[in-house]
């Protein structure tokens, strides 16, 4: 088994500068419009307009857009709750995400999800999941479904045509370390070989919890990858041009191999753990450092101005303006789209074969089946 | 035909099935060179190899996890836990993944999965290896449970099982896996999750149960008087279960005992009762009556028969609602 190493054993020089001008502004563009979506995610928390609990991913941007620019579309990925991100840039459309926020029908879920649980299978996201680490073993799962489609199917399992060799991308925050099943799932990968990248999104927080207070080896993750026989990466996440340089080597290199690898990836979350995060175990003043010099939007977008040229500052103004508008377009959908029908959608999707108390129509009818109490007064039909 | 024990039985199912449907890949803990704790996988390892019944490592939680990935993936995923107990280790991936996928996705993604799970007591093994859980999963929407007693019924139902869209664990009765042998097709056929069956017609009093018990209670039948008629049913689905079947007999003899391994709050026969006095409370002529397992960790087992409902028991609980 390969040793682990901090940096991939060959890099081609820069992938990123072999990219066209195309590319980088789309990864601009998609990571300028998660930026706006959270703001305006959390205005309408705050507005009551979103139940529950909810996490941005603002300040994260550059580590879901770089590692998806490194992979094809149909590589599967899963991700623990802080997926607003993930789902943007796979493809989600902005007002299927916010509608699900909001608990609407139009949601990506029919409002019965939210925003822990962000699934769209047509882009081949297995969801967001509310439980810390325990998505990892679905990822070692939907990498074992990769390899046993090239070993032993012979064939894709959804379009029945060739397999293709492919990867699955499993993201989880630094607080999943510590969690079992993490250790359970690379333990799979390494002993079986599985095309699974292990992402760390690791913001140094895991909520209140700093890295160095909850997990053991903080300053060198790659340490409990060793334990696995999986090869360790560790790499910043603010720069996604460099993350993009580490990161394309070490995906292209596990799917040609048809291996796992475990990659650390520094980033930093710029609001609270969840909208109701007091922040007391860090300095407003590490915040704003990173705000004010290390921010992933402004560095590439510099870029692209002062280096490659490609973004006029009136250009960069107009695709803002543009994203505005369609996360503004967002809300005000979500805002006007019907609440779910409970008649219809209490009982919907629980299993594939019907609910037993849905009626063939597929209307819970439990209240109506009880028919000592028919006629009744307040008994019969509710 | 062939004359099989439930695990043959069962292993006969998993081998038409893997031949049948390429999708199709065991995984657990020594299920392959060793075929099981039970040996109730004996010799798919070899006929099917090495990528298709995986020796995993101890960890239930990853197995679980795992299967869950190749069921989203498109997979017929069938893994094995060795017994109930170490479903604990699992139950996260269980009840807040597998369930709820369906629901979670809109239904977009499902979750193909059969979890096969000895289950019960009466081999003289501790606790953990001797539970009852069912109830706890049947409470948990998303999933199905089944537990056939029979060589037969299991067959039927494993297929059943695999082919479903949906999670199901599928529980074996230990005590039943070696303890008789009847004819078992080799034909491909299915039984319907969710359909009981009528063990015994009667018309006084009918009793409901699943797993090994059912031959408790086919014993404690030969105790009862000559001129006492008792319908008994074998759930075989503990969810969805069969409400028609239960009410169609009760209804008939407005008496009803419901006897299980698993301790007796909350257990299942709680659900049967409830639904007996909701839906027939004109018919009742005797309280239903439950002979279960007790509010208490399974014992080990120099007092497991003290703990397990036996013939005496069954006998005497239903003599006592005949009379009531």
């Amino acid at each position: 088994m390969t040793a682990v190493t901090t940096a991939p054993r060959s890099i081609p020089r820069r992938p990123s500068a072999a990219l066209p001008d195309e590319a980088l502004l789309r990864m601009l563009r998609d990571m300028q419009l998660i930026r706006e979506f959270e703001n305006r995610t959390m205005q309408a928390y705050q507005q009551a307009k979103i139940g529950g609990f909810c996490h941005v991913y603002t300040g994260q941007e550059a580590l879901v857009v770089g590692t998806f620019a490194s992979v094809n579309h149909d590589d599967p990925i899963v991700t623990a709750y802080r997926d607003h991100g993930h789902a943007l840039a796979r493809g989600m459309s902005p007002r299927a995400c916010m509608a699900e926020m909001f608990g609407r029908a139009t949601g990506c879920a029919k409002g019965k999800g939210g925003s822990m649980h962000m699934f769209d299978k047509p882009n081949h996201l297995y969801g967001g999941h509310g439980i810390v680490g325990a998505q990892t073993a679905l990822g070692a799962g939907l990498a074992f479904a990769v390899k046993y489609e090239l070993e032993v199917l012979g064939r894709d399992l959804a379009s029945g045509g060739n397999p293709k060799k492919r990867v699955a991308l499993c993201y989880l925050g630094d607080g999943a370390l510590n969690q079992g099943c993490l250790h359970e799932a690379m333990n799979l990968a390494g002993l079986w070989s599985l095309p699974v990248i292990f992402i760390v999104e690791n913001n140094l927080y895991s909520m209140g919890t700093s890295i160095h207070r909850g997990t053991t080896s903080a300053d060198d993750l790659t340490k409990k990858a060793a334990a696995y026989e999986i090869d360790g990466f560790s790499f910043d996440g603010m720069d996604i041009l460099s993350l993009y340089d580490n990161f394309k080597p070490v995906a292209d290199a596990c799917r040609d191999d048809q291996k796992p690898a475990f990659v650390d990836i520094r980033t930093y979350r710029y609001k609270g753990h969840s909208m109701s995060d007091p922040q007391k175990y860090r300095t407003r003043e590490e915040v704003e450092e990173y705000e004010s010099k290390r921010d992933s939007i402004a560095m590439l977008a510099a870029h692209l101005m002062r280096d490659r040229a490609c973004l006029s500052e009136d250009a960069w103004r107009a695709m803002q303006d543009e994203l505005a508008e369609i996360v503004r377009d967002a809300v005000k959908f979500a805002d006007e789209s019907p609440w779910p029908d409970p008649k219809a959608e209490l009982y919907s999707d629980v299993m594939v074969s019907p609910h037993p108390r849905m009626s063939p129509s597929g209307e819970y009818v439990e209240g109506a089946c009880n028919p000592i109490l028919e006629g009744q007064p307040g008994g019969g039909e509710r | 035909m062939a004359n099989l024990t439930l695990v043959q039985a069962i292993n006969l199912a998993l081998a038409q099935e893997m031949e049948a449907d390429d999708r199709v890949v065991l995984l657990g803990e020594d299920i392959g060179k060793n075929g099981g704790v039970f040996r109730v996988t004996e010799g798919l390892q070899q006929r099917f190899g090495e990528h298709r019944v995986v020796d995993s490592p101890l960890a239930e939680s990853g197995i679980i996890g795992a299967a869950i990935g190749l069921a989203m993936a498109g997979m017929r995923p069938v893994p094995e836990i060795q017994f109930e107990g170490f479903l604990g280790p699992a139950y996260d991936q269980i009840c807040n993944h597998a369930a709820r996928y369906r629901t979670r996705s809109r239904g977009s993604v499902t979750i193909p999965l059969t979890i096969r799970v000895p289950v019960g007591g009466g081999i003289h093994a501790p606790e953990l290896h001797s539970d009852s859980p069912e109830a706890i999963y049947a409470h948990t929407p998303g999933i199905k449970v089944v537990m056939p007693s029979s060589p037969y019924d299991a067959k039927g139902l494993l297929l059943a099982a695999i082919r479903d869209p949906d999670p199901v664990i599928f529980f074996e009765p230990k005590r039943v896996y070696r303890s008789f042998r009847e004819e078992v097709p080799e034909d491909d056929y299915t039984i319907e999750i969710g359909k009981g069956k009528v063990v015994n017609e009667g018309s006084d009093l009918t009793v409901v149960t699943w797993g090994a018990t059912v031959y408790q209670c086919l014993e404690a039948l030969d105790k009862l008087p000559e001129d006492l008629s008792v319908e008994l049913i074998d759930l075989r689905s503990i969810y969805p279960y069969d409400e028609d079947i239960i009410l169609q007999s009760v209804e008939k003899t407005g008496r009803c005992v419901v006897v299980h391994e698993a301790p007796k709050t909350c257990g299942f026969g709680a659900e049967i009762a409830a639904l007996i006095q909701e839906r027939l409370f004109l018919h009742l002529k005797a309280p239903v009556q439950r002979v279960a397992g007790f509010d208490t960790v399974m014992p080990y087992y120099k007092l497991e028969l003290d703990y397990l409902p036996d013939a005496p028991r069954i006998a005497e609980s239903i003599q006592q609602c005949a009379g009531y």
